[in-house]
């Protein structure tokens, strides 16, 4: 009896030093890698396999890569599916106005800036502007792609109607050629609304999926079968299978966006009337539902991106002198904040915020707005430091 | 199929023998604790059965081991392993010449190959010729590698993944010894064939010298025509322990292609320092290893690719109690401790000057008993910090693990 009991507690307290003494679980609401609620079994196994290959398949020259590139894999651009890194940025060139890429024969739009050993990688034509870009958080996608264009276009305000300095107006993109309008895309002379991309330079995850695999890491795929780089060719061969291409799409549209985090929290709760009072709410809009969507899980879902998907100009100090579609040169597509809290935890725990990172704070990449956004950071700056600080806090908590 | 054959084979000729020989002609052969042994001696350091008068010997060693870990909170639970069931057959060929196999049936017969394979010649104490599959002499640990003669379960990290240990090529070398009953020198060069461009085209998107040990061919052709080269000088006092240094460098890559040059020849180099010393009187014993890489990585490549790797660990090895325990002469019980480290990627990010992470850093708390030299039972609690290329908050893997290990 006595050995019984002895046996029965140590192992008790092995189990409980077992608890212990593994590695502490990560709060759910810092992470970025968990499927939608609602998926089915089928959903799920596609889910995975997409995850699969985002974030653990790495191409090498046997399997694809190049011969000129940017990166070896998604998840080297997309790390723990969290915003990029300078390191990892794509530079673009080639395009001034709405007249098209001028460049492409010359590497245009997208700089292959490596490539495999006895490939020289591209470099931007002297005297060209250029747009360097952080890769964005990649979650919470599918709800975006999911709104209508009707939904897009009703916050668009190209006259300034109610004549409050803000214009938004939708990027008109001709989509790639495997584009598949669906029922909620409206088309004008043939474009449609592009919605992805910091310029909004993509209409489909699908057209994104395609065009990365492609222009980052020179995979070609049936939807485009053309090496990228100074002399493009189409080869025979897909390096990437068409299965693979839409479990990676499927992967996009079904990874959770960021859950906010202290949300009770009296200060989060005030910063986030500030974020309202002081008009960032007008193009960061924060609430949306989505209509009926092929997935289940993705149909009649509220949700807060804060985002309109529309083209703002952000002034001259955010102006590149580049652009793509029908934006002009200081037009940007208005970002969503959802995860700009957990942006410190993929990017080596300092901020690269904005289009190219520059700005190492919320207040710098706040101070950064010009333009239609002028009003609202001298709104900002006229703050007391007390709800500045409140205003940051509820921005960290998204 | 050929080389399980050949274990096949072994393991009936080692059953055969055993079976036809009584104690009398089977009997293991003494070590002599006297002589002064280094790293460099582990290959023949072993506690082989010799057979009578016949001039061969045999032996090997099995470990095993189970583990429960962690990482971030998520397990996958209580896990088994056999990592390698190895056969070790030597035989004196004649006066001065000595043949030495090692065959690794790792993973539970996942994997099956030759670690060692060369024949011996002595000339001279300083002039011994080695010829066959032999061990790189890089650090200590890629030669002196026996479970059996380590208090931990995992292999050292930088040992396996930085150094890709047991790092083995076909290659010709020389070595040799001298010294007296205080102090011995030693030296070993050897010519190699070497590694080759999966160091920089692998699965895991990073620098990585171990992909090098998935080319079947590296046995038969050398990747680039130029061999690797090794060397490593260490000297052992009987007091103060061994210091070891060592190099070992050569072209990864392929740099012409039917005559065309294609790329420039790029270099790997490394650099290892090992140390050994058991203090006096505490009879705390220390085991070191320390190495630096440096790839010539082509200009064009991703920042993920370092073009410089280091990283060591340190065992501290304290026995606690040496006597007859449960029965056993001589058994000893020892606390361990293992601090090691491996970075991946020594460097500055160009776009930010941030300093590059993609390192590991390891504490291994653990108890070893010895009923005797030949057999260990290892019980250690493991936890490492893994960080990603940015430096973000780390990755936490933590768990027990409880093996054994023994020469037979």
């Amino acid at each position: 009896m006595y050995f019984k009991s002895l046996i029965i507690l140590n192992t008790a307290l092995f189990i409980v030093s077992c608890q212990k003494l593994v590695s502490p679980v990560i709060p759910e609401d810092e992470l970025l890698v968990e499927p939608i609620e609602g998926l089915t079994s089928d959903e799920l196994d596609r889910f995975h396999k997409g995850d699969e290959i985002f974030n653990r398949r790495f191409f090498t020259d046997e399997t694809g890569l190049g011969p000129y590139f940017i990166a070896t894999s998604c998840g080297s651009c997309h790390n723990g599916n969290g915003k990029g890194h300078p390191s990892n940025a794509i530079t673009r060139f080639g395009q001034t106005d709405s007249t098209g890429n001028h460049y492409l024969d010359l590497g245009g739009p997208q700089l292959q800036n490596r490539a495999l050993p006895g490939y020289v990688p591209e470099s931007v034509p002297a005297g060209l502007p250029t747009m360097v870009s952080v890769a964005p958080i990649n979650a919470g996608l599918g709800l975006l792609a999911a709104l209508t264009d009707t939904q897009i276009l009703a916050n668009a305000d190209p006259f300034d109607a109610d004549n409050d300095s803000i214009s938004g107006v939708p990027n008109r993109i001709t989509p790639k050629s495997f584009f598949v309008p669906q029922a909620y895309h409206v088309t004008i002379g043939g474009k449609y609304i592009g919605r992805f991309g910091k310029k909004g330079s993509t209409v489909s995850l699908l057209e994104q999926v395609a065009s990365a695999f492609n222009q980052d890491i020179g995979i070609t795929s049936a939807f485009i079968p053309i090496e990228p780089g100074i002399i493009n060719y189409t080869v025979n061969t897909e390096e990437v299978s068409l299965t693979d291409v839409l479990n990676v799409e499927f992967f996009l549209r079904t990874l959770r966006p960021p859950v906010q985090r202290n949300q009770t929290d009296s200060d989060v709760i005030a910063g986030r009337q500030l974020f309202t009072d002081i008009k960032c709410v007008k193009c960061h809009i924060s609430e949306w539902t989505t209509g009926p969507n092929d997935i289940a899980a993705l149909s009649y879902k509220t949700f807060y991106p804060y985002t309109d998907l529309l083209l703002h100009d952000m002034g001259p100090g955010l102006d590149d002198g580049y652009t793509e579609g029908t934006a002009l040169t200081s037009e940007w597509r208005t970002p969503a904040l959802w995860g700009l809290g957990l942006a410190k935890r993929a990017q080596g725990g300092t901020y690269f915020l904005l289009h190219d990172g520059r700005a190492h704070s919320i207040e710098e990449a706040i101070l950064a707005h010009g333009g239609e956004a002028y009003l609202a950071k001298e709104l900002y700056h006229g703050l007391s430091k007390d709800d500045k600080e409140k205003l940051i806090k509820f921005l960290e908590s998204l | 199929m050929k080389q399980l054959n050949l274990v096949l084979s072994l393991l009936v000729l080692q059953l055969n023998l055993c079976a036809q020989s009584d104690s009398t002609t089977v009997k293991r052969i003494p070590v002599d604790t006297n002589k002064l042994i280094m790293n460099m001696d582990a290959v023949y350091n072993r506690p082989l059965l010799q057979l009578g008068r016949v001039p061969i010997a045999i032996g090997g060693y099995v470990e095993s081991n189970s583990s429960y870990f962690a990482t971030n909170g998520q397990t996958e639970g209580l896990s088994f392993q056999i990592p390698r069931l190895t056969f070790i057959l030597s035989s004196s060929i004649k006066n001065r010449i000595k043949f030495l196999t090692e065959i690794e049936i790792a993973d539970g017969g996942k994997n099956i190959g030759v670690d060692f394979a060369a024949m011996d010649i002595t000339l001279h104490k300083l002039i011994n010729l080695r010829g066959g599959i032999i061990l790189n002499p890089i650090g200590s640990f890629n030669q002196n590698h026996d479970s059996p003669k380590w208090e931990f379960i995992s292999r050292p990290i930088s040992s396996t993944t930085i150094i890709p240990g047991v790092w083995n090529n076909v290659g010709f070398g020389i070595y040799g010894k001298i010294g007296d009953n205080n102090v011995v020198w030693g030296y070993e060069a050897c010519i190699t064939n070497g590694f080759d461009d999966r160091i920089i085209a692998n699965d895991q998107s990073r620098t990585w010298l171990v992909s090098s040990k998935q080319n079947p061919d590296r046995f038969t052709n050398s990747f680039n025509g130029i061999p690797l080269l090794t060397a490593k000088t260490a000297i052992r006092h009987r007091t103060a322990g061994e210091i070891g240094i060592s190099w070992m460098g050569g072209v990864y890559n392929k740099f012409e292609e039917n005559g065309l040059t294609i790329d420039k020849q790029r270099r790997i180099d490394l650099i290892a320092f090992d140390f050994n010393t058991t203090l006096p009187k505490l009879n705390t014993h220390i085991e070191a290893e320390w190495v630096w890489v440096m790839i010539d990585v082509p200009s064009t490549y991703t920042q993920q690719f370092g073009d410089a790797q280091k990283g060591g660990f340190i065992d501290i090895i304290q026995p606690i109690l040496h006597k007859n325990i449960f029965g056993w002469q001589d058994a000893i019980l020892n606390l361990n401790w293992r601090t090691e480290f491996s970075d991946y990627n020594v460097g500055t990010f160009t776009e930010t000057g941030e300093n590059i992470s993609d390192h590991i850093i390891a504490i291994i708390p653990g108890i070893s008993f010895r009923p005797s030299t030949q057999t260990v039972i290892k019980a250690n609690y493991r936890y490492h910090w893994q960080w990603d290329l940015f430096g973000n908050p780390p990755s936490r893997t933590a768990g027990f693990q409880f093996g054994f290990a023994t020469y037979f």
